[in-house]
This record gives structure tokens, C-alpha cells and sequence, in this order.
């Protein structure tokens, strides 16, 4: 067998798009059986198997699902009704999985729109897919008239829960991933975060009780609750549990998207599913192994590494969005975050100094580390402008910009060092202190 | 942050067309009467759709459709980078991802491409055809290196692939969006081991179930309807 997870544990079964992505086949697949059973049991029911499952947040912070519904106030009071909205904002580096469950199962999310929202007591919810992803957003568009038709949603459906779901799209702005910030964006601002509290769950879109989920989060509520809680938590480590998507990029011989279960040490998931490194296992650098925003971890400690949440914050690196970026001996690892900089300071919304300012002046000055032009001194200047940036900031977009540095030179310090020192060997004329940081 | 400005050309007014106002109707049904203003970034969508770029009279009549002050709509105008506040290719303007996972996979030797092709980036062709930029991550990692080209994902892209759909769309030709590398989506490439259970697809998971844990009494635990 190939990987841990067996196909009759699989919840996304059409995730390479083999089949119909339509209602037929979605039906035909196991989507929208018993949903009219899950919602007579009632919203108290869902919420505690949720729970129990031990469903993580998919979207990066691994938060528990089930606890962040229970913030809901439980009844809808002075005429504020409630909303639940999903976060397919996907814009992190590495991360692709949302995009092929929202073309490939769109009525797996639909499914789980219906019963997040009815748990929530909301009957009405936005999807917020990003821009971009034009082809996806036909495509749910096209599913939720499916499900209208079959009176599965909408006014008076067949699982006696008034529901409405409607897409709506952003313009390319990775700050609106960040939960107020896609709210702000949702109300037709720009995509500047809140600050909390309040929190979405008190005063979320139109000021009204909120609850934002990724997309992977709310797709598996169906499938855990048709197979039960026990059947979820049965994979992974404990308080790592389910089945996850993985999309592996970079330097692997077999790019590609897979789901599996959550712990499945690094090597097997790239070795059994993703062709191996490219040019062998000897051959692996360094990886980022939760999107762009963790920090890199070396190749020595991914041997025997369970890829969840727990193990990887012992790394000093994250889950995040499983987005595992492989990199190996022939990348310039100086320049891949120097890009990632660049990201970072064209992606900051621009309302806190720190970040505004900070992402650009860690950029500039990485831009210089990359061709050694840098002082050796400026090194230690810029881990301690990360620590600025970090945590002196209303969104973690300042965390994100400043981790990504804090990895590289917390494992590839040397080759940062070696590259000044070799860019100054040849030329007399810049040794000394006269390059001073940019700005 | 991204510094953006209006173009210095702009034109006398802008309307939209009677196939655009369906679309316009169709969005401003999604959100409360009170709350239109939501639907200012699929508006300004609409207008970038219908005339290739957004100008500063759309974002006048989006305001005015809206009741929002121009200011406001300027502001989202400015702030999402999708919008493009300048003439850009009319038969092909390409969006390269050039972000760490791309770039690894070779999206720099694309840049090459398009510099040769094209032009440097941020300008027009001299025949207005073709224009490019690079843009952000584009989420589609697993088939980096890509672009957009028109909206549309071209992903797997070799110079040679992006080089070839360059020149389909100057002979006049649609190129279809997707994999150039014979990939369907984002599977691994020839060596598919998982979905390959035919049970999954036969109708055995349609079969009427029996939820585990359910209550004994699931109607009764019915919420109310509020």
C-alpha cells in the first residue's frame, strides 16, 4: 500500500478530478447522504462531534473547529442574524488544496456550509474565494444552482433549514486570508484587519455574529459526521487528528496534491506519493513545510518527522496550511526567502508602521544578503528587526514576514556568512564597514 | 504594500453594457439591500472585464450605483492589485506567478520569455496586443511554474509551452487553459496510487446510513427555527 491512508478513508474522492464534479456525481460519491439526519439530531449533536473529531482549523492556525463554533452566541438576539463565512482566500505560498476541493467537490463544501451554518444557527453564508481563481468560482457558482434546483439549499429545502450560500470574490489581495480583514474586504472595503476584539463571533460581517472557517475545515464536517467522530480522531497522533490535504511543491519529482493522514512521517509522504526528491533522498536541502510563513527546517530533522501541528511546533516551524515546499541542494535557499520577502512587502496592507515599513526594509536588505553585498553585522541588525516587526502588529502578516528570515538564518547562518565573506575576498575596495543598511 | 496610481489618459465616461448590468443585478442580489456596498470589488470587476482596465469614470458610476462616497471606491480600486488601472494587452495579458514555489521550478526562465516575446514588464506591445507583469502566488503551486493568462490558469509551463501559447494567441487562436504537461490537475504526473478503489465510485457510499452516535430521539432534538 502506498502511504498510510486507504482510499475507503479518503473524504475528497475526487480531488484529481477524474469524475463529475457535479451533483449526480457527488451524490453517487457518498455527498449529501443522511445531511437531513445530521441536522435533525440538532445543532448541540454537530457541534459536540465536531469536537470530538478533534478537527483542527485547515486554514494555517489549527485552532479547534468545534470550540470556535461554540463562540457563537447560542441564540440570535436583537434582530442581528448570523453568518457563517468561509475563507477560500487561498493565497499562501505552496498552498493549493482549496482550489481543487472548490473545482473538483464543490458539494462537499456546499454540504458543509449547510450544516456549519444550520450548527450556528445562521441561514446565510459567503463563500470569499479569491480573485484569481475565476475557473473555481464558475464551477461553485454552477454547483450551489445545482443544489438550489434540488432544493438541497435555499428557501423551504428538503433538510427544513432556510439557507442561502452565495459566493463572493476578492481582487487579489493576500491580507484578506486573515479573518477580519476578508470581512472588511467582505463589506466592500480594502482588506485592512480589525482590531480584537471584538471578535467575529460577537461582531463579524455587518456587525452581526460571525464564524470564518477554511474551506478544507468546513468540506470534512459531512464526511466526519456520516462516519462518525471516532472514525476521524482514529488518524494521526493525538491532538493532531483527521485526514489532510498535502500539497507538496518544489523539488520533487511528482508535485501534487494528496490526502493523508494527519502524522504521516515527511519521508513516506514524499517518497510514496511524490516521487521522491528530486536527485534522491541525499539529495534534500531544506523544506518549509506549512506555506510560506513558517520557517524553514532543515534536512537533517525531516528523517523521521511526523508532519502535524505538535511536531512541528517543537520544531520551532508550524503546520500552517500543509504546504510543504521542497528545496534541494542546488537552491540558493538565501534567495528563495528573499523572494519571500519581496512577497511579504508587497502583500502588507499598510496599516501598521512596523510592517508597512519593516517588510520593505527586511526585503532591501535580504536582496543585499543574497549577493553577499551586505555587512556581516547588518545579520544580527536584521533578526533584530524581525523581532520588531514580530508581534508589534494587528495580523500575524508581521509574524509572517519576519519568520521565514528567523529559519534561514537559524539553520543556514553559514552560508549567509560565507557568501559576504566570499563577496569581499576579491574586492579590497568594500571591506571595512562602508556599506551601511539601505534606509 | 504596493504603491498604485490612476492613469494619466483617462477616458470621457464610462456605462456599463446591457450584459454587464445583468451581471451588476446578479451581485447586488447577493448582499442586504443596506449593505450593497459589498459588491464594490465584483463591480469593479465587471468594469475591468467589459473594458479591459479599470478607469477613473467607473469607479465614479460603481460609487454612484452603490451610494458609496468616490473616495471609497478608489480606495478598493487602488488597494486590490487585480485591478488593473491601465490599458493592458487586448488579446493576451499574461500574470506570471514568480513567487518561491514557482520561481523554484524555473518561473525566472518564463520572465525570459516574455521579456524576448513581449517587452519588458508593465507595458504594452507596440501593437497593444500583449502585455505582461508578474504577479503573487496564484495558488496553484502543485502545477508551478504558471501564469494566468486572461483569467485562465496555464500551469506546468515549460519557455518552450509558454513560448508556443505566446504564439497561438498572436496567430489568432484560443489556447486552452490547463496543464502542459499532460496532467489533468494537480495528481502526480503518470503515477496515480490513490482514488483507484472502484467502490468509491459505484454508489456504495449513496446507500442509506445510520449516522454513528446519533441520538435515540433525533426529532425531538430539533432546534427551533429562528
Amino acid at each position: 500500500m502506498v502511504g498510510i491512508l486507504e482510499d475507503k478513508d479518503r473524504i475528497f474522492t475526487n480531488l484529481y478530478g477524474l469524475h463529475d464534479w457535479g451533483l449526480e456525481g457527488a451524490k453517487k460519491r457518498g455527498c449529501w447522504n443522511a445531511t437531513r439526519d445530521m441536522l435533525d439530531a440538532g445543532s448541540a449533536w454537530i457541534i459536540d462531534n465536531v469536537k470530538a473529531s478533534g478537527l483542527r482549523g485547515r486554514g494555517g492556525a489549527g485552532f479547534g473547529t468545534g470550540l470556535k463554533w461554540s463562540f457563537m452566541p447560542k441564540e440570535v438576539k436583537d434582530g442581528r442574524p448570523h453568518y457563517l463565512v468561509v475563507n477560500a482566500d487561498e493565497s499562501e505560498p505552496g498552498t493549493c488544496k482549496d482550489r481543487e476541493i472548490m473545482r473538483h467537490d464543490p458539494h462537499l463544501l456546499i454540504e458543509g456550509c449547510l450544516i456549519a451554518s444550520f450548527a450556528m444557527q445562521a441561514h446565510a453564508c459567503y463563500i470569499y474565494i479569491r480573485g484569481e481563481y475565476v475557473r473555481e468560482r464558475e464551477i461553485m457558482e454552477a454547483a450551489i444552482k445545482q443544489a438550489y434546483e434540488a432544493r438541497l439549499i435555499g428557501k423551504d429545502n428538503v433538510h427544513g433549514w432556510d439557507f442561502d450560500l452565495y459566493m463572493h470574490h476578492g481582487g487579489g489581495a493576500y491580507i484578506c486570508g486573515e479573518e477580519t480583514a476578508l470581512l472588511e474586504s467582505l463589506e466592500g472595503k480594502k482588506g485592512q484587519p480589525r482590531l480584537k476584539p471584538p471578535f467575529p463571533a460577537g461582531a463579524g460581517l455587518y456587525g452581526c455574529p460571525t464564524t470564518v472557517n477554511n474551506v478544507e475545515s468546513i468540506a470534512v464536517v459531512g464526511a466526519i459526521l456520516r462516519r462518525g467522530a471516532e472514525w476521524f480522531a482514529g488518524f494521526g497522533r493525538p491532538n493532531n487528528t483527521g485526514t489532510k490535504l498535502f500539497c507538496v511543491s518544489g523539488h520533487v519529482n511528482l508535485p501534487c496534491n494528496v490526502e493523508e493522514a494527519m502524522s504521516i512521517p515527511f519521508r513516506q509522504l514524499i517518497e510514496d506519493h511524490c516521487g521522491g526528491i528530486r536527485g534522491g533522498w541525499g539529495n534534500l536541502k531544506a523544506v518549509i513545510p506549512g506555506g510560506s510563513s513558517v520557517p524553514m527546517i532543515p534536512a537533517e530533522q525531516c528523517e523521521d518527522l511526523p508532519m502535524d501541528f505538535d511536531a512541528l511546533r517543537e520544531l520551532k516551524s508550524g503546520l500552517g496550511t500543509a504546504a510543504v515546499i521542497v528545496m534541494d541542494k542546488d537552491t540558493d535557499l538565501v534567495r528563495a526567502i528573499a523572494r519571500l520577502s519581496y512577497f511579504y512587502k508587497h502583500e502588507s496592507c499598510g496599516q501598521c508602521t512596523p510592517c508597512r515599513e519593516g517588510t520593505g526594509w527586511m526585503w532591501r536588505v535580504m536582496e543585499r544578503m543574497v549577493t553577499g553585498e551586505a555587512d556581516m553585522r547588518e545579520i544580527d541588525t536584521l533578526l533584530d528587526v524581525t523581532t520588531q516587526v514580530e508581534g508589534h502588529t494587528i495580523c500575524a502578516l508581521g509574524d509572517a514576514a519576519a519568520w521565514p528570515i528567523q529559519g534561514l538564518f537559524r539553520h543556514f547562518r553559514h552560508e549567509v556568512e560565507d557568501r559576504i565573506t566570499s563577496y569581499r575576498a576579491n574586492k579590497p575596495h568594500v571591506q571595512g564597514a562602508t556599506l551601511i543598511a539601505a534606509e | 504594500m504596493s504603491v498604485r496610481r490612476l492613469a494619466k489618459d483617462q477616458p470621457d465616461s464610462f456605462a456599463f453594457n446591457k450584459a454587464s448590468m445583468k451581471e451588476v443585478e446578479f451581485w447586488l442580489a447577493k448582499y442586504p439591500e443596506a449593505r450593497k456596498q459589498s459588491a464594490s470589488i465584483p463591480l469593479l470587476w465587471l468594469a475591468q472585464k467589459q473594458e479591459g482596465w479599470v478607469s477613473e469614470p467607473a469607479i465614479r458610476v460603481i460609487a454612484e450605483m452603490l451610494a458609496m462616497p468616490v473616495i471609497r471606491v478608489l480606495e478598493v480600486a487602488t488597494f486590490y492589485t487585480m485591478f488593473q488601472l491601465e490599458p493592458v494587452g487586448k488579446v493576451a495579458f499574461i500574470q506570471l506567478c514568480g513567487t518561491t514555489p514557482c520561481m523554484l521550478r524555473g518561473a525566472n526562465d518564463l520572465k525570459d520569455v516574455l521579456k524576448a516575446k513581449i517587452g519588458p514588464k508593465n507595458h504594452v506591445s507596440a501593437d497593444g496586443k500583449f502585455s505582461w507583469e508578474e504577479v503573487e502566488c496564484l495558488g496553484a503551486c502543485c502545477n508551478a511554474p504558471m501564469a494566468a493568462i486572461n483569467d485562465y490558469y496555464y500551469e506546468d509551463l515549460t519557455p518552450e509551452s509558454l513560448g508556443q501559447i505566446l504564439d497561438d494567441f498572436a496567430a489568432g487562436k484560443s489556447p486552452k487553459p490547463g496543464s502542459y504537461d499532460g496532467r489533468g490537475a494537480s495528481e502526480p504526473k503518470g503515477a496515480i496510487h490513490t482514488l483507484t478503489d472502484p467502490k468509491l465510485y459505484d454508489g456504495s457510499y449513496a446507500k442509506k446510513i445510520k449516522l454513528p452516535n446519533a441520538p435515540a430521539k433525533a426529532k425531538q432534538a430539533k432546534e427551533p427555527a429562528s
